[in-house]
């Protein structure tokens, strides 16, 4: 079985915030293909190793971002947050501006936006301001502006925490479907039904150290796992052995 | 798509803006008016109304407008060092002769006189009422009573300075109690005065213009040496080039014209006129 | 307190006798400090909104010095203003002492640091909440403060008005700059202290109803305009 190319590699990397040290020694490499989910308790470093991978954050020790083949140029990033930050402008014009961000030609803007409100089902709410949509209707239009972008790898942070059952379906649906379409996830959750549902390999952190990193049956059959993050699954999820 | 209505909104905000914006032009465009002088006087002469009465005489004459920047007579003077005035018009001989001397005007002349009386409460605890302003202002540095003086390097408080000074009350050396510098105009110095039963000097215009006037009345008023010569004198264009020299000069010489004498003795307040003219021809 | 209400009755009837004077006064107070606070606002809200979103050496003590000025005394502003425009000043040469161009530019030396100092203070909230997410969107400094500016409209209406009851409702600055000449540099504000000092207190409290009447009119159509701005038309099809 020929390994996929590396995207991203951290060797191990470490970040300080003043005298905390939120992630140490982390080593990890994300393949292109994978669809990667952070799981671990609050406070284990999900959110800061995803920010690293997305190279939001400086960190002490190597992170390296490999350029992908066979298209011979450097991988692009979006991310999704778990409460979208939308601006006060009707939704259409929210997609627009990551377009506009990220130097898209003017004349393509139109047809991606279209596109890419689309694809999340929000083309009949594109004149509302975005800050009326619904939690998960914002949650969509993020992905969209996520999306437009065509980024190689999308990040994305605990993006259905806030939602309702309903909306949490839609989203996860959508993510599911950008995934078959052939972008790179990298996902920090604390729903590990979640994680199971949509992850190819599940990184498990606590306290700022990486506990495990497995495929995603490997890694719920329980046998594999070490003690400590034995206990995490244990805890979330009644019916883990 | 839901765009268009949100653009054709900010347009039509960016519209009003450009139309609020566009009323304020005239504002601006008002400084370019070219055919006026800058004429730096007193508050006092203000204050006594003689401008809103001389000024409109003075441009239907000559087609010039006067703007006049009315500061105390020490302001008045430095601005005119500084070039910022056309003409000085104020009262206090000295200062306007040291002017001269220093180039700033090549000559001053006299214009009119109006004499400053002693204001005081109607009751008048320190007993000064009468005509001798030397023997009053002796009685009131022994009274103690509240006195109210500019103290703003004003024509005004050049007089008061020089009033006491002949009255023998040394102000350097023992300040009378109740003696208080207020460093402002005429009007704040009466209402002050109006507002603590104080004596204050006044000149007799903005008195007579004055409307919170308490329970004060004139205690002593027709000293001679009470009277408050008024000179008129146009910026050296040699110090200044800018200076509107011959507008300003046209301005100076109406003053003192039988036409602009006539125009200062018209003024009256409830009969009474306010100045007595007295340019020399 | 019968002044006050001797104050109110003469304001009301000099608004309805229509005074041209009076409304020509007014109207020069309203174009003085409109126009200083546009222009202030040029200065003032990119300076906000840089110290917002730049990260630079010194910024602290920028910001520092930024809410110092606040509390620069108007009369200060004027004097400062005086000495630039002053015949024998750097600017003397422009002439406009004396003139409402002067007192613009006076009130707008006054102003921009009360707009800069409020508009950063609107910006740091937004930034909080999504300056992560512009930035993982690729936005800059410069972009991130254009687009929260756009985010934050409605409140940089409100940092607007406020600098427009600071210099509208000031005196000290426009009576050195303007010289408060009769028909030409008058204000409200400078009226009213003429008429006090002349001791015509009932004239000059009724004045200053007045002005404050005028002041409440323009805050009523600004709310009015941005409440009908805030509502949702309901759209299906843009």
């Amino acid at each position: 079985m020929s390994s996929p190319p590396p995207l991203i590699s951290l060797h191990r990397a470490a970040v300080r915030y003043g005298t905390t040290l939120a992630l140490d020694g982390v080593d990890l490499t994300l393949q292109r293909g994978d669809r990667l989910a952070l799981v671990g308790p609050n406070g284990s470093g999900k959110s800061t190793l995803l920010r690293l991978l997305h190279g939001l954050l400086p960190c002490d020790g190597e992170r390296r971002v490999h350029p992908l083949q066979p298209e011979e140029r450097l991988p692009t990033f979006a991310m999704l947050f778990q409460r979208p930050f939308l601006l006060n402008l009707p939704a259409s014009w929210n997609v627009r501006v990551g377009l506009w961000l990220r130097g898209v030609p003017r004349a393509e803007h139109a047809e991606r936006c279209a596109t890419a409100l689309q694809r999340v089902g929000l083309v009949r709410l594109a004149g509302r301001p975005a800050r009326e949509l619904s939690g998960g209707q914002q949650q969509r239009l993020a992905l969209a502006r996520a999306w437009a972008l065509r980024p190689d790898v999308l990040f994305l942070d605990e993006p259905t925490a806030s939602l309702d059952p309903g909306a949490k379906r839609e989203v996860e649906a959508l993510i599911a479907a950008l995934a078959a379409d052939g972008i790179t996830l990298v996902m920090s959750t604390h729903n590990l039904g979640q994680a199971k549902r949509l992850a190819s390999r599940v990184v498990c952190l606590d306290q700022g150290r990486m506990l495990a990193d497995l495929a995603v049956d490997r890694f719920f059959d329980g046998a594999s796992l070490p003690e400590a993050a034995r206990l995490f699954v244990k805890g979330e999820l009644e019916w883990a052995t | 798509m839901g765009h268009l209505n949100f653009r054709r909104r900010m347009l039509r905000a960016a519209l009003a803006l450009a139309g609020i914006a566009s009323t304020l032009a005239p504002a601006a465009v008002q400084a370019q008016e070219p055919r006026f002088i800058v004429v730096a006087s007193t508050t006092s002469t203000e204050q006594s109304g003689l401008f809103a009465h001389l000024l409109p005489a003075y441009r239907q004459a000559s087609g010039v407008d006067v703007r006049v920047v009315a500061v105390g007579t020490g302001q008045a003077l430095d601005q005119a060092r500084r070039g910022d005035a056309d003409v000085v018009f104020v009262h206090d001989t000295a200062a306007e002769e040291k002017f001269v001397a220093e180039g700033f005007a090549t000559q001053r002349r006299n214009v009119m006189y109006n004499d400053f009386v002693l204001i005081g409460p109607k009751a008048d605890p320190a007993g000064v009422k009468g005509k001798d302003i030397a023997a009053a202002l002796k009685k009131l540095s022994a009274a103690g009573q509240p006195f109210v003086s500019r103290g703003d390097k004003s024509g005004t408080h050049a007089a008061e300075l020089r009033l006491w000074k002949a009255a023998g009350v040394d102000l350097a050396a023992a300040r009378p109690a109740g003696y208080k510098e207020c460093g402002c105009g005429m009007g704040p110095a009466l209402n002050m005065a109006a507002a603590t039963d104080a004596y204050v000097l006044a000149d007799r215009g903005t008195w007579l213009n004055f409307r919170n006037r308490g329970g004060l009345a004139i205690l002593v008023e027709g000293d001679t040496s009470l009277f408050n010569q008024y000179g008129v004198m146009v910026v050296n264009p040699a110090r200044h080039p800018h200076v509107k020299a011959a507008m300003a000069q046209q301005f100076a010489d109406w003053l003192v014209s039988p036409a602009g004498q006539q125009t200062i003795a018209d003024y009256k307040i409830g009969g009474e006129p306010l100045f007595f003219p007295n340019a020399v021809r | 307190m019968s002044v006050l209400s001797e104050s109110f009755g003469a304001a009301a009837a000099l608004v309805a006798q229509g005074d041209g004077a009076l409304w020509r006064t007014v109207l020069l107070s309203l174009q003085v400090s409109g126009s200083a606070c546009l222009i202030g606002a040029g200065f003032g809200i990119a300076l906000g909104a840089s110290l917002a979103t730049y990260r630079f050496a010194g910024q602290r003590l920028l910001v520092l010095l930024v809410n110092t000025l606040l509390a620069l005394p108007s009369v200060v502003v004027g004097l400062l203003v005086y000495l630039l425009l002053s015949r024998q000043g750097p600017l003397g040469a422009l002439g406009i002492l004396f003139t409402p161009t002067a007192m613009v530019v006076a009130q707008s030396v006054l102003v921009v640091p009360l707009i800069a100092a409020l508009t950063r203070r609107l910006l740091l909230g937004s930034l909080a909440e999504g300056g992560d997410q512009l930035r993982s969107l690729g936005a800059g400094p410069g972009r991130t403060a254009l687009l929260l500016l756009v985010h934050e409209r409605f409140g940089l209406i409100t940092v607007l008005l406020t600098a427009f009851g600071r210099a509208i409702a000031e005196v000290g600055a426009v009576m050195i700059v303007g010289g408060n000449i009769d028909g030409v540099t008058r204000v409200m504000t400078t009226t009213i202290a003429l008429e006090t000092s002349k001791g015509d207190l009932p004239l000059a409290l009724a004045l200053g109803f007045v002005l404050l009447g005028v002041v409440g009119a323009v805050n009523a159509l600004i709310g009015l305009m941005q409440w009908r701005g805030t509502r949702t038309p309901a759209q299906a099809f843009g």
